[in-house]
């Protein structure tokens, strides 16, 4: 048995969840700091593992396999693969920054809060790393009722939180239970639950009905998730309502579950059916990129606007999936440009992560002053925070797909392979990218940072009573956003190392269909 | 069998009902001594654990296929030698549920039976002796014996169920539960005279033989005899439409004696309703299997759909445990007896049971600790649970979560295990109705969740648990979340419990 990494990286946040939940509640320092020191260990580990991962062997490694439900045939079931390991970064590294941040502005139910962040973190790596359907599912739900709390209990009142958390639970579950009732369906035929193994025995072959309603069971399980248009009604709620770090996660991680379900399991399990309704998926995937725009633009509350902007750029990750799965053959000539297609979906997951996860702090440093999203209540702020409009600048033009910046990686990379494939899908796609620099420049920029500063405004505003850090973006705000900015500028300017690692990945993926 | 061999299979009963009857005589020795009949709870907990270890001692000595309890001079109701009931898989899988239910309501009564009623011995005797009927219903192998035992079940619960006598909810509850049970057993035995009069016999497995060897020239009179069975064994699990009568009784019944209720009889109605089914009408299984797929059909859909409406926790749970028993009907409507697999429907339906004791129990404790302070049930009386006491929301919150079927909870791998029973009879209808419905459910335990963790309590000060009480809620939220996280063990029990049923069929 190997040193067992991912089975720590799990699990750590279980251990530090149930210590914070022994620490006495009036002892709020403490039980900030140490969460943040846990959380440390599953981001080191995952450096860890990101490292040691041995790029040039590929395929899924740190396998861990132990009998756990005989009967079932149910086995604990963990390895990673150059698909799952930046998504695990990801997740440590979003959770980490998460609980800084939370450290100093989470003022209500401190104990509970620092609690349930880190078993939504148990979840959510559980979810990246799990091999078999069942750990899979169980993961899948652990960290749904997390965040069903965080949004309830520390939503902002006036944006409906429990309204919003019980939708994000219904939502999520509808789809959960579809996709158990087909991991079901698929266990009777094959009679195992290993996610690599499954493929290979052609689940559900000989009764077509049945594997066209699980392909849609899990699909719709998935696409709920990511969300695609039209599931994607519970994300603009749940993120509005959210906290801050929720909300960080929610666009950050939780959207990349369904993502990563759609590669790692719905695709290899019914790749032919993938391939018969990609052109379906394809027409949900440009509306979801054009029609959240779209939205977006329209959109006068600045947390509202990123949170439809997360419809449209996930749009851009089933684009690119689509454009992988549309045509099948092995000797194909077009496998190149599919696999450059998948990678730039892949890495449009990562980039989305601290892109948005970073649209969504920097929300969070002008909500906490303000107590406002109204865009028409700022403008003019350059003037006034420097500093802040110089993040917000740089992630917004990641966001918007700037050279230079990861957002353009990743999205020329998702256009570069969809237009080999399916250049009718990406031709119309590209309207996006326009739409998307417009609500950026036009709405973010333009409406909070440019123009006339007004004292008057801004004091109507500006509340000091409850803000006891400096006017511009306070050192903890800093520090929260410097990793995301680092990746932003690494990923645009040298995007090899993460790259050649999906890329490893997706070619394997492609090639095993 | 001898005597003496009789009454060693016997034990359990033998025990329970001794204990029964020394908690009864020592309440009227003992009568207005106050500081000695605080020992009455702990005595019928005795009797419990000795009951448990008796069931533990019987355990091997049933065999693979069971033992027949049958006296060797005893006379059989048409003369021959009858066994009345048997010791097998399926009678220890109950004798084994029925302790631990008493052992939990017992445990989390004390608090609540000490503030509301000062007639306690009575009701722990009577509360053993219910679970005596349970234990005899589930190893009852003959119509006679099993029309005795459900109506003993009957009798004690109705009593239980009106025990406040100052209440008038308790009353009417009571009253209501009578009538109903009064009914529906009428119209049971009306179904098994019909089948002793085609038959000629009234022990399971002879009726079975008669109906299949052809000498029975009215099967027609097969089927509305199962019917009129099936009313009378739906009234105990409250299957839809025999179900009406268990808001009321819920409501207005005792808290533990709820919490009974919605556990101890439904148990005994599957164990009754599996063996009746399975041992004296396997050649009907297509038509008694379409009969309760759509009972449970629509068991689940009427018990969620109204329970959206409700405001008081214990209706709440009362129209709960009605789509619960519709979830676990599931597994009998799509048994798969000698499915070489790992579900076969009825290891499912155990499987659930098992975990819906802990849980729903689990979830009454929590209840019953509430409303030690609060006075009264409702969901806004749940408002900021997790101040007041951080522990029973969150145990609450799990136990609710079992409810859904979310994992890892006990719940989530029952419904796995019936879900793919209806998934692998190809009764895809069945099991989409059954997700569906979880999704719906989730809606009314949302709004006592909802109250636990965002709502803000009038009165905020923590609620304080009797230690029992809290032993029980512990044991039950580690139990619910052991289901899951180590399954095997209970599968295996699950599984073994069946096998000599499934091997009759």
């Amino acid at each position: 048995m190997n040193f067992p990494f991912l089975t720590l990286i799990t699990f750590i946040p279980l251990v530090g969840a149930i210590v914070v939940a022994l620490i006495p509640g009036n002892r709020e320092r403490e039980i900030k700091w140490f969460s943040v020191l846990v959380s440390l260990v599953p981001l080191v580990l995952s450096i860890v593992l990101w490292v040691l991962y041995v790029q040039t062997s590929g395929g899924m490694q740190f396998m861990e396999e132990a009998m756990w439900i005989p009967t079932l045939n149910a086995y604990y079931r963990m390895g990673v693969d150059g698909i799952s390991v930046p998504l695990v970064f990801l997740t440590t590294l979003l959770t980490t920054l998460s609980l800084f941040y939370s450290a100093y502005t989470i003022k209500v139910r401190v104990k509970e809060f620092f609690a349930l962040f880190m078993l939504l973190e148990m979840g959510m790596l559980g979810v990246f790393v799990s091999l078999d359907l069942v750990l899979f599912y169980v993961f899948w739900e652990v960290g749904l009722v997390p965040m069903f709390l965080l949004i309830g209990i520390w939503g902002q009142p006036q944006d409906r939180p429990q309204y919003s958390a019980i939708k994000f639970f219904l939502y999520t579950l509808v789809g959960s239970v579809a996709m158990l009732l087909a991991f079901i369906a698929i266990f009777l035929t094959t009679g195992t639950w290993n996610i690599s193994e499954i493929p290979s025995l052609g689940p559900l072959a000989g009764s077509p009905a049945l594997a066209v309603a699980a392909f849609w069971g899990i699909f719709l399980a998935f696409a709920i998730k990511v969300p695609m248009w039209p599931f994607h009604t519970w994300l603009p709620d749940a993120h509005t309502a959210a906290p801050t770090a929720g909300s960080v996660i929610l666009a950050g991680v939780l959207l990349k579950l369904g993502g990563y379900g759609l590669i790692r399991i719905l695709l290899p399990f019914f790749p032919a059916l993938f391939k018969q309704f990609a052109p379906f998926i394809g027409v949900i995937a440009l509306i979801s990129m054009i029609y959240g725009a779209l939205v977006s633009m329209a959109q006068w509350d600045l947390k509202r606007l990123i949170a439809y902007s997360s419809v449209s750029h996930m749009g851009y990750f089933t684009l690119g999936l689509v454009a992988a799965a549309a045509s099948l053959s092995v000797s194909d000539p077009a496998l190149s440009s599919r696999s450059i297609a998948m990678s730039g979906a892949v890495l449009q997951m990562f980039n989305h992560g601290i892109i948005t996860g970073g649209l969504f702090f920097l929300v969070g440093v002008i909500y906490e002053r303000t107590h406002t999203r109204d865009l028409k209540a700022f403008g003019g702020l350059s003037a006034k925070l420097p500093v802040y409009y110089g993040v917000m600048l740089m992630t917004g033009l990641a966001s918007l797909g700037l050279p230079g910046l990861a957002g353009f990686i990743s999205e020329f990379l998702v256009f570069r392979g969809a237009f080999d494939v399916i250049p009718a899908y990406a031709i119309i796609g590209i309207i996006a990218i326009v739409l998307t620099a417009a609500y950026i420049l036009w709405k973010i920029i333009q409406y909070v940072f440019l123009g006339e500063f007004s004292e008057e405004k801004w004091s109507s505003i500006f509340d000091p009573e409850h803000w006891h850090f400096s006017l511009d973006m306070a050192r903890f705000e800093v520090i929260t956003m410097v990793p995301l900015l680092f990746f932003m500028v690494l990923v645009g300017v040298y995007p090899a190392p993460i790259l050649n690692m999906i890329n490893a990945a997706s070619t394997a993926i492609l090639g095993a269909l | 069998l001898t005597l003496n061999q009789f009454l060693t299979l016997l034990l359990p009963e033998v025990v329970l009902t001794v204990a029964a009857f020394v908690v009864l005589g020592l309440d009227l020795i003992w009568r207005g001594d106050q500081a000695r009949g605080r020992w009455l709870p702990w005595i019928a907990f005795l009797g419990v654990l000795l009951t448990l270890g008796a069931t533990i001692l019987v355990w091997p000595m049933a065999g693979a296929s069971g033992l027949p309890l049958a006296l060797a001079t005893g006379q059989g109701f048409g003369g021959e030698a009858a066994s009345m009931m048997a010791l097998d898989g399926l009678a220890l899988f109950f004798k084994l549920f029925t302790v631990l239910v008493l052992a939990i309501v017992g445990l989390s009564a004390g608090e609540y039976m000490r503030t509301h009623t000062p007639f306690r011995g009575e009701f722990y005797a009577l509360m053993l002796l219910a679970g005596l009927a349970i234990m005899l219903a589930s190893a009852a192998t003959n119509l006679v014996m099993i029309y005795l035992s459900i109506e003993f079940l009957s009798i004690t619960s109705y009593v239980l169920t009106g025990y406040l006598r100052d209440d008038p909810r308790s009353i009417e509850a009571s009253i209501k539960y009578f009538i109903y049970g009064a009914v529906t057993s009428a119209v049971m035995l009306y179904g098994f005279s019909l089948i002793y009069g085609a038959t000629g016999t009234t022990d399971l497995a002879a009726i079975a033989t008669a109906l299949s060897t052809g000498s029975v020239t009215v099967r027609w009179l097969v089927f509305p005899a199962m019917i009129m069975a099936l009313a009378g064994l739906g009234f105990k699990i409250a299957l839809v439409p025999f179900h009406q009568w268990s808001p009321d009784a819920y409501e207005g019944a005792p808290t533990p004696v709820t919490a009974f209720l919605s556990v101890g009889p439904k148990a005994a109605g599957f164990a009754v309703l599996m063996r009746f089914l399975l041992t004296a009408l396997p050649a009907f299984q297509v038509d008694w299997a379409a009969v309760l797929a759509g009972v449970a059909i629509v068991t689940m859909s009427l018990g969620n759909l109204v329970a959206l409406w409700q405001t008081n926790v214990k209706r709440l749970l009362a129209y709960s445990s009605i789509a619960q028993a519709g979830y676990m009907l599931i597994g009998l409507a799509a048994l798969a007896p000698h499915a070489e697999s790992w579900t076969t429907g009825l290891n499912g339906l155990l499987l659930y049971l098992f975990a819906y004791l802990f849980t729903n129990l689990g979830a009454f404790a929590v209840v019953i600790a509430v409303e030690n302070r609060t006075g009264s049930a409702n969901i806004p009386d749940f408002a900021g649970l997790i101040r007041r006491s951080p522990f029973l929301a969150v145990t609450m919150f799990v136990f609710l979560l079992s409810l859904i079927g979310i994992p890892p909870t006990g719940g989530f791998l029952g419904k796995l295990f019936v879900f793919g029973a209806a998934i692998q009879r190809q009764m895809i209808l069945l099991a989409v109705v059954g997700i569906v419905n979880s999704v719906v459910s989730v809606y009314y335990y949302y709004a006592i969740m909802r109250q636990m963790f965002f709502g803000e309590a009038g009165d905020a000060g923590p609620i304080s648990i009797t230690s029992p009480l809290k032993a029980v809620v512990a044991v039950n939220v580690l139990v619910v979340l052991g289901i899951a996280l180590y399954a095997e063990p209970f599968i295996r029990l699950a599984t073994e419990s069946v096998q000599m049923l499934a091997a009759k069929f």
